[in-house]
């Protein structure tokens, strides 16, 4: 498996965070395992119902000093 | 992979409008969607290459906008057409009112289109008005 990938989208508004990880998903291979770092809530929780909508699959969100890293891995 | 067509027509030129206009036609193409765009009246203006006219904002949210790290509505626009096959079309009466032909437009819009398609072309589609 190839390493995760880090999406740095913090700084950045809705949906700045969700554009970057697209443009990285097009960049990326099937299984490859991504992680997107977000200092935007609403992109915390807009991006895991993105993934379901378009059919990745999505791991795991976690929170550390106001930092999002939602991490997925590439499906399709 | 589409789920519903939606056609969105902007025709205000301020930045809440415009800036909400990016987000509903960016997220919608991304997300498998056909998304339409129509551009018309104050909104035309800044596709016109080289316009370097800010969008005024309506309220204490477009300050906020402007003054913090939120993509530009144009970029918005931009990547629903790169990343997820949104058409984008300025209005041909818009066109002829400014004075602009289609060389003097963004790159990234696709050709002149009536008021009599688009509304033929968004016939089966959400409608969204900003």
């Amino acid at each position: 498996m190839a390493d995760k990938k880090i999406v740095d989208g913090r700084g950045s508004f809705c949906p700045g965070p969700l554009m970057e990880l697209i443009v990285a998903l097009k960049a990326s291979q099937i299984g490859d395992e991504l992680e997107v770092l977000s200092t935007d809530k609403g992109s915390a929780s807009d991006i895991p119902e993105w993934l379901n909508k378009v059919g990745h699959e999505y791991i795991s969100t976690t929170e550390s000093e106001g930092v999002w890293h939602i991490n997925l891995r590439k499906s399709k | 992979m589409a789920s519903g067509k939606i056609c969105v027509v902007v025709v205000s030129g301020t930045l809440e409008r415009l800036q909400m206009a990016a987000m509903v036609a960016s997220v919608a193409a991304v997300s498998g969607q056909d998304v339409l765009v129509f551009l018309s009246m104050n909104a035309l203006t800044y596709f016109v290459k080289g316009n370097t006219l800010k969008a005024p904002h309506e309220g204490e949210m477009g300050g906020l906008i402007a003054s913090k790290k939120v993509p530009e509505f144009k970029t918005l626009f931009e990547q629903a057409v790169e990343l997820g096959d949104a058409k984008i079309y300025p209005c041909s009466m818009a066109m002829d009112i400014l004075g602009v032909e289609q060389e003097g437009l963004e790159g990234y819009l696709e050709n002149a289109t009536g008021l009599t398609k688009f509304l033929h072309d968004a016939n089966d589609g959400q409608i969204w008005t900003f």
